[in-house]
């Protein structure tokens, strides 16, 4: 049959246009990380040069020797990994607690407090309004200001409460029968049920947390012993951009004799290793909990 | 009897669904209460409580003076703001940018989706996808470094290789010139989120019937035809959804990616209604008129929403309220 030989050649090419399109996905996504590291461990101003593309052409740890030379930058990793593990414990304890709620449908303030969650996902007061606020609480340069206003987001809330749905309701009132109260039921049945929803849970807060340099630009912007580590990587990001192109640090460090190059660093090649530093924790996570992503993003895609 | 008991209040859910506050039901739920109502002052005063400050946009608003003291203007500051060249570029650039956002945004995750969906050898795909997710996990600042490094002129990667395919003479200085910037941010934010897109797409195509297919394979439907008849009509309600959602949030063309790779050759083209919010707001203490602007978006954004999913509920598709 003509017909089908036809398709089959079609296929054939499909196919092989497909394979070639998803290869060059994965360079286009990896080769700027791996273009990253590859300045991070090569000399500064061997960098300038140009030409280094996925190895590096002089290897050196002084780049990452610079960075935490000085401890702003260990200050503010740590700064980082608290924000990071008080917003996901607390957040995923608290939205569970009110998922769970939210979840009995015998709760004579279910539909109202679901109601006032639920307009929050697509009404906001607004920056000014809400940095008055965070003022008002006597919360600007203050640690918890990190955590705080996070603590509950409508869509975590969602998800767990219709992963609490799918849960058998007979849980829940066998326990009742036995004599135990909400809380407990929640704390000793529901919450080590909800692992599977909570692994994405926490995954989407610690990133969220991790990610963000905002909250420091607005809330504690000169208070260094506040600052993240996102927030020192974009003060550089600012800076460098315009030392970058100056053509002088160009031409000096051509010129730059060996021994002088070899004991310095450049911004551009402080700002890869920082890069680096900061991308590191979600790349060792990521692999673990990628399974889950698929469970939360279905299940925060139903909607009641 | 414990067993009939349960038995017994199973069969009356369905009826008593209305619940009833009484003094009885308040004690019983006296731990849902408590577990419950605390969050709901916290929603309240997180989310709703700033919404008092909407006053500020009405008054000349002086930090020192209190509340009540101040001086009310009317709607001086939403006159100033439709008249005011700069608000009216700014929003030109949030409504350009999200548009670009939005249409590239569900083009691109669809294709991968579609594209994605055909590759029958397991392990690749799982392998392309876990790669293609990765940069979604990434904070704006590490991306926007590594945008500003594959564009820079010294050796950007996209330089280099225009330059050695011939395309260009000399290097461009991409992050310079407006015309570029929306096209950029286009670009950086299917970069980092597309991967990230397609979950929701292959998941409503993996719920799509076999049946389907196999009924198509035998009517000698080919491959292009099972795509445009089954697939995609089958993650229609999805897309419905999603576009609702991104509807909302027209006048959200986002701040980050514009703030971090804007400098001041392409200003004009960059700012969007946020960065213009922070800047009057923060940075100059015109708390009046950012808080206008920000009303201006929040109030355009809800009814926009609230259209969309009307006119979603007319036309008989998925609705999302």
């Amino acid at each position: 049959m003509k017909t089908t030989k036809w398709t089959k050649i079609e296929d054939v090419l499909f196919n092989t246009f497909n394979t070639i399109f998803m290869i060059m996905l994965v360079i286009i996504t990896l080769y700027p990380f791996a273009n990253t590291i590859a300045v991070s461990f090569n000399e500064g101003y061997d960098t300038i040069r140009g030409g280094i593309y996925l190895w590096p052409r002089k290897f050196t740890l002084q780049n990452y020797r610079a960075v935490f030379a000085t401890g702003t930058i260990y200050h503010a990793f740590y700064i980082s990994l608290m924000k990071t593990v008080l917003c996901t414990v607390l957040g995923v304890f608290f939205s569970t607690m009110l998922a769970y709620t939210l979840s009995r449908k015998e709760y004579v303030f279910r539909k109202m407090i679901t109601t006032v969650l639920v307009i929050t996902m697509y009404f906001s007061a607004g920056l000014i309004p809400g940095y008055l606020l965070i003022k008002y609480l006597g919360l600007l340069n203050n640690f918890w200001v990190y955590v705080i206003p996070t603590l509950i987001s409508a869509f975590n809330v969602i998800v767990i409460r219709t992963y609490i749905g799918t849960l058998p309701e007979s849980l829940v009132e066998s326990a009742k029968i036995d004599g135990a109260g909400d809380f407990r039921i929640f704390l000793q049945i529901i919450f080590p049920l909800c692992k599977p929803v909570l692994a994405t849970v926490a995954l989407f807060i610690a990133v969220g947390a991790w990610n963000s340099w905002f909250d420091t630009f607005l809330y504690a912007p000169a208070k260094q012993s506040l600052s993240t580590i996102q927030y020192e990587l974009m003060k550089l990001l600012a800076s460098t951009t315009a030392t970058n192109t100056d053509p002088a640090l160009r031409a000096g460090a051509l010129q730059g004799s060996e021994e002088i190059s070899k004991a310095m660093v450049t911004p551009a090649s402080i700002r890869a290793a920082i890069t680096i530093v900061a991308a590191t924790p979600i790349l060792i996570v990521y692999p673990f909990l990628q399974k889950y992503f698929v469970i939360g993003l279905n299940v925060g895609s139903v909607k009641e | 009897m414990p067993e009939v008991a349960v038995v017994k209040k199973r069969q009356e859910r369905p009826q008593k669904e209305k619940n009833i506050i009484t003094l009885k039901t308040l004690k019983a739920q006296k731990q849902l209460m408590f577990m419950s109502l605390p969050f709901l002052a916290y929603i309240i005063l997180f989310s709703y409580v700033p919404a008092i400050g909407w006053v500020m946009a009405f008054q000349d608003f002086k930090p020192a003076k209190s509340f009540f003291n101040q001086q009310w203007v009317g709607f001086k500051h939403f006159q100033f703001l439709f008249s005011d060249s700069g608000f009216l570029r700014v929003l030109r650039n949030t409504l350009a940018m999200s548009f670009i956002n939005l249409v590239l945004g569900f083009v691109t995750a669809i294709l991968l989706a579609l594209l994605l969906n055909e590759i029958k050898n397991a392990l690749f795909k799982r392998t392309v996808q876990t790669i293609s997710y990765l940069p979604h996990f990434l904070s704006w600042v590490i991306v926007a470094g590594l945008v500003s490094n594959a564009l820079s002129t010294e050796d950007g990667i996209i330089n280099i290789l225009l330059l050695n395919l011939g395309l260009i003479k000399e290097p461009i200085l991409w992050l310079g010139k407006g015309e570029y910037f929306w096209g950029i941010v286009g670009a950086a934010k299917v970069w980092k989120e597309v991967g990230w897109n397609t979950i929701i797409y292959l998941s409503a195509m993996s719920s799509i019937d076999p049946a389907l297919y196999e009924a198509a394979d035998i009517d000698g439907a080919n491959r292009y035809h099972k795509m445009w008849h089954i697939t995609l009509p089958g993650i229609k309600p999805t897309f419905v959804v999603l576009l609702i959602m991104s509807v909302g949030h027209i006048l959200n063309a986002g701040f980050e990616v514009q703030y971090l790779l804007g400098n001041g050759l392409v200003v004009d083209w960059s700012e969007t209604i946020d960065i213009f919010v922070l800047k009057y707001g923060i940075s100059q203490f015109n708390f009046s008129l950012a808080t206008a602007a920000g009303i201006f978006k929040t109030v355009v954004s809800v009814i926009l929403i609230y259209t969309a999913n009307t006119i979603s509920k007319k036309i008989g598709e998925e609705q999302l309220i």
